[in-house]
């Protein structure tokens, strides 16, 4: 056995080695991140071989999702570990300079006469060029060339365009209209705008809602589908379902190949007598600090900026260049979009500008399905974008904190000595020691990797500020916290609602984790029961796979227009004789919350079941017999006999799964995402959003983490807490004997 | 005096368990079908059976490359497959190697903090991940350790090790004290008799917390996709959620994914649970 053991830690060794050693050199690359797919990626990788085989320099590239782009950038530069350029849009120029991930492009002045105005202004920030443009995009409308005449000469007119009438659930528009980025068209022609000079939200007033009612109109006439998404669109331009779309130049690479289709600028609304004005992205090429330090990084972006390349990215990607001294091109589709970027508006690029968005979005769907009018959600939108702009909190004194740390510590040093010198706790203390050496390398192990982690976590909720500039405020976070940020105690993102959303969360799953649970666990404890073994393994399933791999699988499963809970629900009501639209599952409350649920049932009952089995296991066969022949009925042997005989033996299960439940991120956040509007996000995964999106609030969010682990240290203390208080109270009756047939444990 | 159930009762039972099995499998064979279905978008179907059944979407996952320096194409899926295999196993290692004396400890001495430990062992189980991600961002950060998958094994390992302590704690509680003693009668030192006669009774449990401690590494993402930036670093769980992103979630991709991914811890999993649950439910978890 020592040999065993011997041979063990010889093999962790091992493995430690072989994962320290085998490091990439990282010396000599350049490093370059980008979120391209497709054919923009393969023409980015076709110019940077080019580029290895001329100067034979190798660029090591990344490619990094969009969402998680901004905070790994952050993360990286911050610790020295990230890229020399990376390629992002330009209305996350703001939000880089805060975070001090870029920095101005060397020689700027040199580049910027050879750029279009937009996109030089959209790259300049205090007169400087922090970027070197490739590529430009907004949307436009495509057309069916096979179904439509050409594009319309406004926008009221499209059906005239038409070859021959529509079929049936078809539309002649597809657009997804619940998305300010695509809604902005509409509100460019009408005159509004979205963000004021001076960062203020702009989204309001008459213009804004003459837009809002002009789309409602739209989808109340069949013209537009209600909700549309990106996939949605795709489908319906391609089968012929609607023939105009207004989508970018990443549809084009998703539709098959042969599909007879133009592209156009958007036509003009005859209701506001101005053309339709889309945003405009502009893909750049961005140095970081180190980035722009080097000048091998900057010939690098010189080349990639260059006229070939542009030429080049044209040519294969198909994307608008941002230089105006390049021959025209002869593609159709190229030249349609370089149009409609003469009159697209570039996207706000403060950090501002992208806060907008959420609200925006938020109003837009309550607006377009119904549910709320344009000017009260409107404004609603306007109050939630002041709060997450909310300037950050005065800094507090240390003082106090410091005086009550300091006071504390004294006392605790002053017990220390007075049990020091307490003769029989030196005993204590020497009998202590042998178990010292086997516990001592798992304190340490555990107080670095588990506690000290914690414990800073928790110590990051007393302070706030950007992430890289942390002060202390003491407990504000808090305050704001249990104060629901001053709005109403139960609106829409405070604390308390939450905090409800997550009791009934996990009240209502351990209600249906627990019943199935006991229900198949007793039916598999039949002894009669044939195929045992057989259910066993199938019903365990759900527990088996990897629960992040069914979360995504259920969502999949309860997508509106692919999902197999449709297909189910169109099925069950093509049975009853009713015509049922696809429910859209996430687009309220109710419908959203219980998509999780049944979720986490699916993934929670095997457990229960299983511990169930073990349980019953427990229960001795002469109680029931006996009880059987007392004339007990099956039901109460059940309720009688069994149920009190396995509780003790549940209770640890229960209880853990009850904070397993309480803390489930996964389920929430991979199915739902907090849809709609956050109301379905639970304590965890709202704590999450505070910390990874709201603009990296870590204080806050590790205010609510503490907040969580007081609130599920206090409910698993509560019932111990309350015995002892009974028992302290039964003052005699201390003999009685317990209930029969609990097993008595004798332990070695 | 064994009373058969009427043959109704039987078949009432049975169907109820067939509707279960019905609903614990649907999603799964619903991954599967996509996974083998050709198109990119999954048909609205009821029956999960794969729609002109290909192999392609499983090549494309494993086929997945990366350019290197010098132009040479790298297969990213067998080293990313290595990623999650070595730092699971490392994980199973370390985790054993630091609770079983700590849970020896527990289970045989009484010390001063045995109480206050238990309960700070019990606590850790209570704190949501997401507080301790970004302090060990920047711990291994200092350490030079990110982007490393020893940095993520020393994470790992510390959150495997509580919930191993309470297992094997169970374990040593059930071996009878008289073996030692027996041991130590005949001149063993406690440590001697720890390891020579006590280890060896216990070695299925530590097997079973091993292996647990090994799935439940494999499985684990939020923490890996915080922590690595490198995509020949990535463990499998960040590679299938890049597929299912927030615009354009790569149906096919993810599916065939998962299927790869699944099937090892599965199988893993089903050799185990017996031994997860009596952990469980002797009460190795007392409040």
């Amino acid at each position: 056995m020592v040999r065993g053991l011997r041979a063990a830690w010889l093999g962790a060794v091992l493995c430690l080695v072989g994962l320290v050693v085998p490091r990439s050199a990282q010396a000599e690359t350049l490093r370059l991140w980008h979120a391209y797919r497709g054919d923009e990626k393969a023409a980015l990788e076709a110019l940077l071989a080019q580029y290895e085989r001329d100067t034979g320099v190798h660029v090591e590239t990344l490619n990094v999702p969009f969402d998680a782009f901004l905070s790994k950038l952050q993360a990286a530069v911050l610790h020295g570990e990230g890229p020399h350029l990376f390629i992002d849009a330009h209305n996350r120029l703001g939000a880089l300079a805060h975070r001090k991930v870029v920095a101005a492009v060397p020689d700027g002045a040199e580049v910027a006469p050879v750029l279009r105005e937009a996109a030089r202004e959209a790259v300049s920030m205090d007169g400087r060029l922090y970027g070197l443009p490739i590529s430009m995009k907004s949307v436009a409308l495509y057309y069916r060339t096979d179904m439509v005449t050409g594009p319309p000469d406004q926008l009221e007119n499209l059906r005239q365009t038409l070859r021959a009438p529509l079929g049936a659930a078809s539309y002649p528009l597809a657009y997804a209209s619940a998305s300010l980025y695509f809604h902005a068209p509409f509100l460019h022609a009408f005159g509004g705008r979205v963000l004021s000079d001076d960062d203020d939200f702009q989204f309001v007033g008459s213009e804004a809602e003459a837009s809002l009612r002009f789309v409602h109109g739209l989808i109340e006439d069949g013209t537009v589908p209600a909700s549309a998404d990106g996939a949605l669109v795709t489908q319906l331009f391609s089968s012929g379902k609607a023939p105009f779309a207004i989508s970018g130049p990443w549809l084009a690479s998703e539709l098959p190949d042969g599909l007879p289709y133009a592209v156009a600028p958007l036509p003009i609304i005859g209701a506001a007598g101005e053309p339709m004005a889309p945003f405009l992205t502009v893909e750049s090429v961005f140095f970081t600090p180190d980035g722009a330090a080097s000048p091998r990084a900057a010939e690098l972006g010189r080349y990639l900026f260059g006229t070939e390349a542009s030429i080049l990215r044209r040519r294969d990607a198909r994307v608008v260049p941002a230089r105006r001294d390049l021959p025209p091109s002869d593609d159709a589709f190229v030249a349609a979009f370089e149009a409609q970027a003469d009159t697209a508006v570039p996207m706000p690029k403060s950090m501002a500008g992208q806060a907008v968005f959420e609200p925006a979005d938020k109003a837009l769907k309550k607006v377009l399905n119904g549910t709320m009018g344009a000017a009260e959600a409107l404004a609603e939108a306007e109050f939630r974008f002041d709060d997450v702009q909310r300037p950050p909190p005065e800094p507090a004194s240390t003082t106090p904190a410091l005086l009550i740390l300091g006071a504390l510590m004294s006392l605790a040093a002053l017990a220390m000595v007075k049990r020091a010198r307490d003769r029989s706790f030196r005993a204590e203390v020497r009998r202590s020691l042998p178990a010292y050496r086997y516990v001592v390398h798992a304190v340490v192990a555990l107080g670095v990797l588990v506690f000290l982690p914690l414990s800073a976590g928790a110590a990051i909720s007393l302070f706030a500020g950007p992430p890289d500039e942390q002060y202390f405020v003491g407990l504000h976070n808090f305050w704001l916290i249990l104060t629901a940020r001053g709005g109403p105690l139960l609106a829409n993102g405070s604390f308390y609602l939450v905090l409800l959303t997550t009791i009934a969360w996990t009240l209502i799953n351990v209600f249906f984790h627990v019943s199935i649970g006991l229900l198949l666990g007793t039916l598999l404890a039949r002894p009669t029961l044939r195929f045992k073994g057989f259910y066993r393994v199938l019903l365990i399933v759900p527990w088996a796979v990897p629960n992040y791999v069914t979360a995504l699988a259920w969502k999949g499963m309860f997508h509106q227009q692919f999902g197999a809970v449709t297909a189910f629900q169109l099925k069950l009501a093509g049975l009853l004789g009713m015509n049922m639209e696809p429910i859209a599952w996430f687009s309220r409350f109710s419908t959203a919350f219980t998509a999780n649920i049944a979720t986490n049932v699916w993934l929670g009952f095997p457990f229960m079941m299983v511990v169930t089995i073990a349980a019953l296991t427990s229960v001795p066969k002469d109680v029931l017999e006996a009880a059987k022949v007392d004339g007990a009925s099956r039901w109460q042997r059940f309720r009688l006999v069994t149920l009190p005989i396995i509780r003790p033996n549940m209770l640890p299960a229960v209880v853990l799964g009850s904070v397993w439940t309480f803390n489930m991120f996964n389920v929430v956040f991979l199915v739902s995402g907090g849809e709609p509007d956050g109301s379905t996000d639970i304590l965890v995964s709202e704590a999450y959003r505070w910390a990874f999106t709201r603009q990296a609030q870590y204080g806050y969010a590790a205010a609510y983490a503490v907040l969580i682990f007081l609130l599920l240290f206090g409910g698993t203390r509560l019932p111990a807490w309350i015995k002892s208080l009974r028992q302290r109270s039964r003052s005699v009756g201390e003999d009685e004997p317990g209930p029969v047939g609990r097993p008595v444990e004798v332990k070695a | 005096m064994n009373d058969e159930p009427v043959w109704y009762e039987s078949l009432a039972v049975h169907l109820l368990l067939f509707a279960a099995v019905a609903f614990a499998l649907y999603p799964v064979l619903w991954v599967v079908s996509v996974a083998f279905s050709t198109g990119q978008t999954p048909e609205p179907r009821l029956m999960p059976v794969p729609d002109q059944p290909t192999l392609s979407h499983l090549t494309d996952v494993v086929g997945t490359q990366q350019k290197l320096a010098g132009g040479e194409m790298r297969y990213l899926f067998p080293r990313q497959l290595l990623n999650s295999l070595v730092v699971a196993t490392a994980t199973a290692l370390v985790g054993i190697l630091i609770a079983t004396p700590a849970a020896y400890a527990l289970a045989r001495f009484r010390f001063i903090g045995k109480d206050a430990g238990v309960r700070a062992l019990l606590a850790t189980q209570m704190f949501p991940a997401v507080a301790s991600a970004v302090p060990l961002y920047i711990i291994l950060e200092r350490l030079h350790l990110l982007n490393s998958r020893t940095g993520l094994i020393l994470c790992y390992a510390s959150t495997a090790v509580p919930f191993a302590i309470f297992q094997l704690r169970a374990a040593f509680e059930s071996i009878p004290l008289e073996l030692e003693e027996a041991a130590m009668v005949d001149g063993a030192t406690r440590f001697e008799a720890f390891v020579k006669v006590v280890l060896p009774a216990v070695r299925p449990a530590m097997a079973v917390t091993a292996l647990f401690a090994f799935m439940s590494a494999y499985n684990e993402f939020i923490l890996a996709a915080t922590l690595l930036s490198k995509e020949e670093m990535f463990t499998l769980p960040v590679v299938l959620q890049r597929y299912m992103g927030e615009h354009g979630a790569d149906f096919p991709a993810f599916a065939a994914g998962a299927l790869i991914v699944s099937t090892p811890v599965m199988a893993l999993f089903y050799l185990l649970q017996k031994h997860i649950v009596a952990g469980l439910t002797s009460g190795a978890v007392k409040g």
